[in-house]
């Protein structure tokens, strides 16, 4: 699998790595970021946690709301991303790249065949 | 955090002020060493005992004529604005009108000057008004005993899940129902009271209609679950429907049953909590029964239980035995969750919301009720042509509650359009929440309002949403202009606060 895989609540997840380093990286979509507004704080999940697809994994504040993010798969969290505490911005700026959340070692690489691939997540989000 | 770089530009006046508009420094800023307006004598000659702790420098408090520290907080006074000012449609909110006679009631010597340390046969008046509202507050939910003590809404919601937490620890339950279900469309504070408790929350969501469905409860029940948490009327400003089946599911699969009462005023007088298969409900005293809200006075939350709970109300409660009351204060005596509070509760508050149901008696609260619901679907009928409905054209309770969808394509979002109205002089509607509708605006107008008040508003409101239609975005994107402050930096606030005067 290659590029992003996403959530119907606008989370990402991407396959990085080979074997048994292979990682999980996990964010929100750059819709998502638009939606939510400036962000200003993101709780991070601890290394070693273990989340449920589906399950919570962090929580994004911005000058709206504060606002859930989902685990898009099951894991365990290797890191996070730490950066995010001095440039919660950089979700805003560059939510693909700089602005990922959570690296998780995954259990099941078949709950991925239920997300959607990139084609499908933009025809989604037009829908809305 | 005010944003001094975003100041609105320089008034053309020699004085800095524009009008009766004043621009206010802070104290320290307009204080001076040498001046005071208090006269102390110099003390006596005394020993100090202090040692090294003694002050040596200036205390550092400014010097102020006791005109110039009035002048100073009228002058903010007037920058605030509050019910008594105008019309305050913050929905989920219930600002209504405090009548004077509440404020009168309150400030008599026998209530205003009691104590709560002083012997209770010397406070006789004070327990049999907390009585008289007690009765009050249980004929209006037909429910079976209150806890007075809760000083807010989110206590009341403390004290409900305590008090369902302490009837699942005499069941020996306490330790195995660790969920509490909690309705997308529930109030806000109940995910964080039930976290605060250490109970998991689970998310029920809300149908296509707005309103939680029986069929979502059952699927999301099972022996870890110990309460639900739902709010009716919801903050969607809707009626939960299904509100008698879902107690009947809940109590059946073991649990109990809080409901959120932020929005009773929408059914006091009309339909009663009990009936609907409640357990433990708070009421906002100052939402419902008209004492001070927010900055303008302690609040009060009042928790009401069904006879499941009723033993395990916190202390102090009222007992009245042969013929008089007195204050059950150790847990000791009874089933009691124990104590939330240091005494029995606001009785400022008390006053106030008794002289309101005593003036309104029970034909007056349903038709504040009636009257509160009639206000908001005057306003959802009257700008459901220019603003978009997020669950069709249905009537609502206490609240009507719009959509961004309206704003579609006009470069104007939900927070612009609120920042306008303050130029138009309103303090703007609850935005953004409830969290589940998109851009969501949401307006209580409660009862308090007059049909010509009504119509001002809604002629204001159309006029803007067709201006943004228009195309005048810079009305929505620069506003507020006419404001003592342009719009602060909210990221800026947020991501770099500056919490000290001078660093």
């Amino acid at each position: 699998m290659s590029g992003e895989r996403y959530t119907k609540d606008h989370e990402y997840v991407r396959l990085e790595g080979q074997g048994d380093d292979e990682v999980a990286v996990v964010g929100v979509t750059d819709y998502a970021q638009a939606q939510l507004g400036d962000i200003v704080f993101i709780e991070l999940p601890e290394p070693g946690a273990r989340v449920d697809k589906g399950g919570q994994l962090a929580t994004i504040e911005s000058v709206k709301a504060a606002s859930e993010v989902y685990s898009p798969i099951s894991g365990e969290i290797i890191s996070a991303n730490d950066a995010l505490d001095d440039e919660p911005g950089s979700v805003n700026e560059d939510p693909l790249g700089r602005g990922w959340l959570a690296k998780l070692r995954i259990v099941d690489a078949t709950e991925l065949e239920g997300l959607m691939d990139e084609n499908a997540y933009r025809a989604f989000v037009e829908s809305l | 955090m005010l944003d001094h770089a975003n100041h609105p530009a320089a008034p053309e006046t020699f004085s800095g002020d524009r009008g009766l508009d004043h621009e206010e420094p802070l104290l320290f800023e307009i204080g001076r060493a040498d001046v005071t307006g208090v006269d102390i004598a110099e003390p006596e000659p005394f020993a100090s005992r202090l040692g090294a702790l003694e002050r040596k420098g200036p205390i550092g408090l400014p010097g102020l004529t006791e005109p110039e520290a009035v002048r100073h907080y009228i002058r903010l006074s007037r920058k605030n604005y509050s019910i008594d000012a105008g019309l305050y449609p913050l929905g989920s909110c219930t600002m209504k009108h405090n009548p004077r006679l509440g404020e009168k009631m309150a400030r008599l010597d026998g209530f205003a000057d009691i104590h709560p340390l002083q012997p209770q046969s010397t406070a006789r008046g004070a327990l049999a008004l907390m009585e008289e509202l007690s009765r009050f507050l249980l004929a209006l939910t037909n429910m079976s005993a209150v806890a007075l003590s809760p000083k807010a809404g989110a206590h009341g919601e403390l004290c409900g899940l305590m008090t369902i937490e302490a009837a699942l620890r005499a069941r020996g339950e306490a330790r195995t129902r660790r969920t509490v279900l909690i309705p997308q469309s529930a109030h806000g504070t109940n995910p964080a009271s039930a976290a605060l408790l250490g109970f998991e929350v689970r998310a029920i969501p809300a149908g296509e209609d707005g309103i939680v469905h029986a069929d979502a409860v059952a699927a999301a029940l099972d022996d870890s679950v110990a309460a639900i948490m739902l709010t009716n009327p919801n903050t969607c400003g809707l009626f939960e429907r299904d509100v008698v089946e879902i107690a009947r599911l809940v109590h059946e699969a073991g649990g109990y049953f809080y409901c959120d009462g932020a929005n009773f005023n929408a059914i006091a007088g009309v339909a009663r909590p009990g009936d609907m298969g409640v357990d433990a409900m708070h009421l906002n005293l100052h939402k419902t029964f008209s004492t001070p809200h927010g900055g303008g006075g302690p609040g009060a939350g009042p928790v009401v239980l069904s006879a499941r709970l009723a033993r395990f109300a916190p202390v102090p409660f009222l007992l009245r035995e042969g013929g008089e009351l007195r204050l059950v204060e150790h847990a000791n005596e009874t089933q009691s969750l124990g104590r939330l509070t240091a005494f029995h509760g606001q009785m400022g508050m008390f006053v106030r919301a008794l002289s309101y149901l005593l003036s309104h008696g029970g034909d007056g609260v349903a038709q504040a009720s009636r009257d509160a619901v009639l206000a908001a679907n005057y306003l959802r009928a009257r700008l459901r042509d220019v603003m978009t409905q997020p669950f069709g054209d249905r009537i609502c309770m206490h609240e009507a509650l719009f959509d961004d969808s309206f704003l579609k394509g006009t470069g104007v979002t939900t927070l612009d359009f609120a920042k306008a109205m303050i130029d138009e002089g309103y303090h703007p509607m609850t935005i953004y929440f409830p969290l589940v509708v998109h851009g969501a605006m949401l307006i209580e107008p409660t009862e308090s309002e007059s049909k010509s008040s009504l119509d001002r508003f809604v002629s204001t409101l159309r006029a803007l949403a067709e201006s943004a239609k228009r195309g005048e975005t810079e009305r929505f994107t620069q506003a507020p202009r006419h404001a003592p402050r342009r719009r602060p930096d909210e990221t800026a606030a947020a991501r770099k606060p500056v919490l000290r005067w001078r660093g």
